[in-house]
């Protein structure tokens, strides 16, 4: 299992478009993908479970991976965080 | 699956709760506004009389207090006798969460203004006591019970609740759509918030009003059932009974033929049915997921279907075998 801590920097925060940008990349993982806030844990291969999620520019979200390929279903979700999701950053 | 850390719950959000009719509490805040941040602990009340009287032991200062008739009446009187001031000092000096008067009878000025004075809030109601304590005692016990949130879908299907889960992308949401054309209900989708009530039950509701009753399916996008079906095809809460765990056809697992395997999942606590239902291309699951919701129906009456099934054949056998063994007899 791995985490990693990330913290939200677009401006608009966690919305329906960066959720799905999250669920799409997690699925093409086989682990077990999980966003956690606050201590809330949901699956990152649902959309409205990360809408759910309320993340607003600055929140800290941990990313949590358990399986075979856990390493790189992590990268590949902070390298999302991190871009902003390619919109404007705050 | 994780289970919700408790959450911190004060006086304010009692008095902001959403309560209809025969919940209603008919709470207001006269005094101690200040200290409506303070957090309700216990899901219990506490009527002060041995306090107001003197006696200490075992204050349960941390449950809600109520004050009666009788206890407005005890107030009075000590304020008339001048011991009042040190009395409502050494109830002060504990962290009480909040001071409910009922009958509608309002507080004395004195007590009011030692109230505000540690800011602990003063509330009335109209309601007289022994209906606020048992309506108090529902609403505070529902908000403690344990919780948790789950993935997958909710439905109601002919009056059982049916708790669809399984891998991401196995055709949960799409399941549900087919059930809700066909006249059952929506109640959550992707993520089930459940509670534990009284031990045994187990609620499952939407987790935020905003993105309640909308779907996420592949290729269509986010969709309004309400408003694409209509208010007859949602529903807010239902009672979990049934858990339907949809997965890939495992050509190396042995499934459940006979019916009578009687699987379960335990969550919060609490044994629920389990079904294990294989997809494969073609397979009609919402047909499926019908029949299993009446057949849980008919056990709930009493009626086991593959038992009783089994009952039968063996009785068959029995009166088969006797009657061949009568055909084979040499004696005439």
């Amino acid at each position: 299992m791995v985490e990693l801590e990330t913290t939200i920097k677009n401006r608009a925060g966690i919305h329906a478009r960066p959720s799905a940008l999250i669920a799409q990349t997690a699925i093409k993982f086989a682990s077990r993908i999980y966003l956690e806030k606050e201590g809330n844990q949901i699956n990152a291969k649902s959309i409205m479970g990360i809408i759910t999620l309320a993340a607003s520019f600055g929140a800290k979200i941990k990313i949590i991976a358990d399986g075979a390929d856990e390493q790189e279903a992590v990268k590949a979700i902070a390298e999302l965080f991190e871009s902003g999701f390619n919109e404007e950053l705050g | 699956m994780k289970e919700k850390e408790p959450v911190n719950f004060t006086v304010l959000d009692l008095l902001s709760l959403e309560l209809k009719e025969h919940n209603d509490l008919k709470l207001q805040c006269t005094a101690g506004r200040a200290g409506l941040s303070r957090e309700i602990s216990v899901p219990d009340l506490n009527r002060p009389g041995l306090a107001l009287a003197g006696f200490y032991d075992s204050f349960a200062w941390e449950r809600l207090q109520i004050f009666g008739r009788g206890e407005s009446a005890y107030l009075h009187k000590i304020e008339e006798d001048g011991v009042a001031a040190q009395i409502y000092e050494k109830l002060f000096s504990y962290q009480i969460p909040c001071c409910i008067f009922t009958n509608g009878i309002r507080p004395t000025d004195l007590f009011v203004s030692n109230a505000e004075a540690v800011g602990c809030p003063v509330l009335i109601t109209e309601l007289n006591s022994m209906e606020l304590s048992i309506r108090i005692i529902r609403i505070l016990h529902d908000i403690f019970a344990p919780k948790m949130i789950m993935h997958g879908v909710l439905v109601e299907v002919f009056g059982i609740g049916i708790l669809l889960t399984g891998e991401s992308g196995v055709g949960k949401s799409e399941t549900a759509l087919s059930l809700i054309e066909r006249g059952h209900r929506l109640v959550a989708d992707d993520v089930v918030e459940i509670h534990c009530l009284n031990g045994s039950l187990l609620m499952g509701q939407g987790t935020n009003k905003v993105i309640g009753h909308h779907m996420e399916i592949r290729g269509l996008g986010i969709i309004n059932v309400t408003h694409l079906f209509g208010v007859g095809a949602i529903r807010d809460k239902k009672q979990i009974q049934l858990v339907i765990q949809i997965e890939d056809w495992d050509p190396k697992k042995v499934y459940d033929r006979i019916g009578t395997d009687e699987l379960t999942m335990e969550i919060l606590g609490v044994k629920i049915p389990k079904l294990e239902i294989p997809v494969k291309p073609g397979r009609n699951l919402a047909i499926i997921i019908e029949t299993a919701a009446m057949n849980e129906r008919l056990k709930k009456m009493g009626y086991h279907s593959a038992r009783e099934f089994n009952q039968n054949i063996l009785r068959w056998l029995e009166s088969e075998s006797a009657r061949t063994m009568f055909f084979s007899r040499d004696d005439y």
